[in-house]
């Protein structure tokens, strides 16, 4: 077994032996990003890299690293890393070198977790498909015609082609579990307010929560203990405490209650990775899970719902964004306007300017309570729509996306985009936890599994995802090297 | 309803962008189907709903009014595009 294809579980043992150090896992891991072609990373940290390697070496020496010392990590570039550059995959930030750590920055570094460098992604987290990234298109390491998802694509891409043992990823409408489904790994989105948004770059705040992308559940819960927590610098973060998220996952999963809401099995859905989701499910009812249908009657608003909700809020975060104080700013402004106009004109990519008008125009006067208000509105009935299904069921289990990964360049108009987003946007939109799991393979593509569990239940949605993977091999399968 | 291309420059404009013609164009065509897409959301009665501010119907929490972030204008400053004293310099705004 090579050793990029180990999980942090089993890295952390090479560590801890003596098998290998950090600075030679390091090296090994920055010599395979260098020979890739994915476009995984925007900014490749090579230096800070043998830096914190060499630090962690020398903790483990003293005999005071922790499980977590020495692992090597891919960050994604919207977590804001002091003294290096954080774009968001734009070339508004382009020049952008964060003068602070945002939290979740801060904590990976106090576990002593090496940072590789700062992953691709669709441009402010808002995409798909990484293929509105300033950084050009990540690809698919499964075939490197086809888009890894997005807006995590690099964390995904980086992950599945085993570039890093695991990477950050933030998730909006998806941009966790997606590029997660596709690239074939495991992603977790936890409950809204659980991982602090502090230094986050912010797309849409009341929906953005950030998580870990992993080859395995168990990976997703070492990472998580370490994300998740209270931050008094996010007014939005959970005051409550962090469980172990480890500690559950050998639980038995006998008796577990899984609904199959009929509206993710619907017009739309390709047959092939139905019966891969399907077959997955097959599984668990092996393992001794019962399956219920049950009915989320408001789905089918997710999309209208979103796609208001996000682009408002987007429209006024963005709004700081004006060439003053940092970022881009337009060659020779002739006045303040102009300075205003042309550096965000030039700065902002397509799609962040599309979303920026489709929000500025919701909330405009006359035009807010058709909007964004009557969105709030649906929102509140999706969540209760979930608040009920909970009532019956243990878990949500169904499709992550309507189909596997496309070619790059072959969807152009942005609502086709957009509907890709189906089974993904209504957990955030309720500010649920979800995961996507690999679950098999279609078209010679990975197909994702996801759950959807109730409020704060991250321990049980590992425990099932882990149970899953003790059973399948499908988190094992790596690509081809090409 | 659907949007002229008068009023979509007028939207950029609110936003502060600049859209050529030919964005103009394209954006009004895209802008258009978006709306057409969220229209979906007239059909739904809302009536007596309570619109969803936050995921969890958290209320905002308040601290001690005391300083807690320290003076890091200089770190801030250091990436600023143009900046004088303690200052950060734009176009003349008053001739």
């Amino acid at each position: 077994m090579s050793v990029h294809t180990k999980t942090i579980a089993q890295l952390s043992q090479g560590l801890s032996s003596g098998e290998f150090s950090s600075v030679e896992l390091t090296q090994h891991y920055l010599d395979r990003i260098n020979a890739s072609d994915l476009n995984a990373f925007i900014t490749v940290t090579d230096e800070l890299a043998m830096k914190q390697a060499q630090a962690a070496d020398d903790k483990i020496a003293k005999g005071a690293g922790s499980i977590l010392t020495g692992i090597p990590y891919a960050h994604k570039d919207i977590f804001c890393t002091n003294g290096v550059k954080t774009s968001a995959g734009s070339k508004m930030l382009d020049n952008f070198i964060s003068p602070y750590d945002a939290t979740v920055s801060h904590k990976l570094n106090q576990a002593d977790l090496v940072m590789l460098g700062k992953a691709n992604m669709d441009e402010f987290a808002m995409g798909s498909s990484n293929e509105n990234s300033y950084y050009g298109d990540v690809k698919n390491p499964w075939n490197i015609n086809k888009i890894p998802g997005g807006s995590s694509g690099g964390s995904a891409a980086a992950v599945a082609g085993r570039l890093a043992p695991f990477a950050t990823g933030t998730d909006t409408g998806g941009s966790i579990r997606q590029p997660s489904s596709l690239c074939g790994i495991t992603g977790l989105k936890p409950t809204y307010g659980r991982v602090s948004r502090y230094g986050m770059i912010a797309y849409a705040s009341s929906l953005d929560q950030a998580g870990p992308m992993t080859q395995t559940a168990e990976d997703a819960a070492l990472i998580l203990n370490v994300m998740a927590g209270f931050d008094e610098k996010d007014s939005t973060s959970a005051e409550r405490d962090v469980e172990d998220y480890t500690a559950s996952l050998n639980d038995s999963i006998k008796g577990l209650t899984i609904g199959l809401p009929k509206e993710f099995f619907s017009e739309g859905l390709d047959d092939e990775v139905a019966s891969q989701v399907m077959a997955a499910v097959k599984e668990f009812e092996v393992m001794g899970a019962t399956v219920k249908e049950v009915s989320l009657p408001n789905s089918a608003y997710a999309i209208p719902t979103y796609y208001i909700v996000a682009p408002c809020e987007c429209s006024s975060n963005l709004s700081r964004l004006d060439g003053v104080r940092y970022g881009y700013r337009c060659e020779d402004p002739k006045d303040l306007e102009d300075l205003y106009l042309r550096s965000r004109t030039e700065g902002f990519g397509e799609e962040v300017k599309r979303r920026i008008m489709i929000g500025t125009y919701a909330l405009s006067a006359g035009y807010y309570d058709a909007y964004y208000l009557k969105a709030q509105k649906t929102r509140h009935l999706i969540s209760e729509d979930f608040k009920k299904a909970f009532k019956d069921v243990d878990v949500i289990m169904g499709p992550v996306s309507p189909t596997t990964a496309f070619d790059l360049g072959s969807v152009k108009d942005p609502v086709s985009m957009y509907l890709a987003d189906i089974y993904t946007l209504s957990a955030n939109l309720a500010g649920l936890p979800g995961m996507s799991i690999p679950a098999g393979f279609a078209q010679k593509l990975p197909v994702g599994l996801q759950l959807i569990g109730n409020y704060w239940s991250e321990s049980k949605l590992l425990n099932i995802a882990h149970q899953f993977q003790q059973q399948t091999d499908w988190h094992t399968q790596v690509p081809q090297e090409s | 309803m659907s949007l002229s291309e008068e009023q979509v420059g007028q939207i950029a404009y609110l936003a502060r962008l600049s859209l050529s013609e030919e964005a103009l164009q394209s954006n009004t065509k895209d802008l258009n189907s978006i709306l057409s897409l969220v229209e979906k959301l007239a059909e739904i009665d809302t009536d007596g709903i309570t619109p969803m501010a936050h995921p969890l119907h958290m209320t905002q929490r308040l601290r001690e009014d005391k300083v807690s972030e320290e003076d890091q204008s200089e770190s801030f400053q250091a990436i600023a595009p143009k900046i004088g004293k303690k200052h950060y310099l734009v176009p003349t705004v008053i001739e």
